[in-house]
């Protein structure tokens, strides 16, 4: 039964273990149903690649909670993306999948790490040009501060005290890692 | 460093399914109700086709416009055009409408490579020199089988592919023979020794892989692809055929032939196609035509090209993101 996991590299400071990760989705989940009753219309939208296994915990977690059927999808923001000319930025893109009606709908749009709010500020142009939900929320597992948009989270994780120049990396079992979220001092370039 | 698309000849593997892994994103975009991302807002391309063409044309003023930059046509009657010269100043001007990207038809083979040459801070895209290349017509053929494959848990690799027509002046054949060659698969060339002389293989791909038929029904057997070529009227005046009919006679891919040599193929074509010359309306139509596809797809690859190479233009520049 021992599951063998990918290493993350010994410099990189774990803040949130596999228990508190799980503990959190779990609390998120009840914040989430308890802000809105009505699930009817809700709908997990993770954010490729970071959101995506996160928000299909949540939506797991919200169905078990629930006993119904709550809509899960995934959105690629890097065709919508302020970046673009920058060559570091990753090329490939994954494709957008939102197998449910996005007008009128209560959309919970879900990231891993929330830094300056630009990705979120992406997902909600990339999500306005499939419909006019009725509301879109924001679920993120690490809040990390440094703002440079007027973007806040709904429902946070943990808030996350670092320096700017930090990075935060989360890693989960779906990508073969053992749960965790990481403080790590800027990699060399 | 400002990146081109001019040919398929020394793309890798890699390079090839990035476009291809690309343009399947892209095919989503083009169905749904707002076919429009915002990705190349502010980025100017400038369509400019020597030669007269609809399909390619429009097909790249779409992919523009769906990844919202700002596209402008210019056609240009190839009989105004005196070579050499008047390309180098037709690229100078447009150089100083500071375009981020050109995409180019020519005639003459190798003009949009020259045109590269000139432009500092411009990608160029290869809409069809002449018989040489046409990198994006090859690129959505692969995208169609690699859609197609896919439904029958295959991938494009390990593929028997065969050309059938007028192979020596088609630049469609030779930007897919060199994509396949890349990908490791078997390639036909199939026609007329006039139009696919013995030894054009040797000369144009500088290989002995490519097998050369002038018996239709030999070089079709247990073929997994057939690309039917457009025969183009004029060659029966510059006599590489005889005529159309007898040509059509030896050389049309009927559903009689496929069925019997080829029962497992699917059918190309580049298209604008001449039933009953090259191809038969009953395979143009039928199941194993995946023709229509062929048009569909153009919109999405194109829109991955444009997107791959007008990243690369501009000052690059150290954006934060989270």
């Amino acid at each position: 039964m021992t599951a063998k996991y990918k290493p993350v590299p010994r410099e990189w400071q774990l803040v949130m273990d596999e228990e508190t990760i799980s503990r959190a989705i779990s609390r998120m989940s009840f914040e989430i149903l308890e802000k809105d009753r009505d699930i009817k219309n809700l709908a997990i939208v993770g954010i490729r690649t970071g959101g995506e296994y996160l928000g299909k915990r949540l939506q797991q977690e919200i169905q078990r909670i629930e006993g119904t059927e709550v809509s899960y999808g995934v959105i690629d923001i890097t065709l919508y993306r302020d970046d673009l000319s920058s060559s570091q930025s990753q090329p490939t893109l994954r494709g957008t999948d939102l197998p449910f009606r996005i007008a009128g709908s209560r959309i919970v749009l879900v990231d891993d790490v929330l830094f300056t709010g630009r990705t979120i500020r992406s997902a909600l142009d990339a999500i306005i040009d499939f419909g006019r939900p009725r509301r879109v929320e924001l679920a993120v597992l690490c809040d990390r501060g440094y703002r440079e948009l007027p973007i806040q989270a709904d429902y946070v994780g943990k808030v996350i005290p670092c320096q700017r120049s930090q990075l935060v990396r989360v890693r989960l079992s779906e990508m073969g890692y053992r749960d965790g979220a990481y403080l790590i001092e800027r990699e060399e370039r | 460093m400002v990146d081109h698309l001019l040919g398929i000849q020394g793309l890798s593997k890699s390079d090839l399914y990035r476009y291809l892994d690309t343009a399947h994103s892209f095919v989503e975009v083009s169905e749904r109700d707002i076919k429009k991302v915002p990705t190349l807002r502010g980025k100017t391309i400038v369509n400019v086709f020597f030669e007269p063409s609809t399909r390619t044309l429009s097909s790249f003023d779409i992919a523009g416009k769906r990844l919202s930059a700002d596209t402008i046509n210019v056609s240009i009657g190839a009989s105004s055009v005196k070579k050499g010269e008047t390309l180098i100043d037709t690229v100078r001007t447009l150089e100083s409408m500071n375009p981020d990207v050109i995409v180019m038809r020519h005639s003459e083979s190798g003009a949009p490579h020259f045109a590269a040459k000139h432009l500092a801070r411009t990608s160029v895209v290869n809409a069809g020199d002449g018989a040489h290349e046409h990198p994006t017509q090859a690129l959505l053929d692969l995208l169609t089988l690699k859609q197609y494959f896919a439904t029958k848990k295959r991938g494009i690799e390990g593929l028997k592919i065969g050309f059938v027509g007028d192979v020596r002046h088609s630049r469609v054949a030779r930007s897919s023979v060199w994509a396949h060659l890349t990908l490791g698969n078997e390639v036909r060339l199939i026609g007329p020794k006039t139009l696919v002389p013995e030894d054009f293989a040797r000369g144009a791909f500088g290989t002995d892989t490519i097998k050369v038929y002038s018996d239709l029904a030999e070089g079709l057997k247990d073929l997994d692809v057939v690309v039917s070529l457009r025969m183009q009227l004029e060659r029966q005046e510059e006599h590489f055929v005889p005529n159309l009919d007898e040509y059509s006679k030896e050389y049309c891919i009927s559903e009689r032939i496929l069925a019997r040599q080829a029962p497992g193929c699917v059918v190309l074509h580049p298209g604008p196609m001449n039933r009953g010359t090259e191809i038969s309306g009953e395979v143009a139509d039928g199941p194993r035509s995946l023709i229509r596809n062929q048009v569909t797809n153009g919109v999405a690859v194109r829109m991955a090209v444009l997107y791959l190479l007008a990243r690369t233009v501009g000052a690059p520049e150290e954006v934060s993101h989270g």
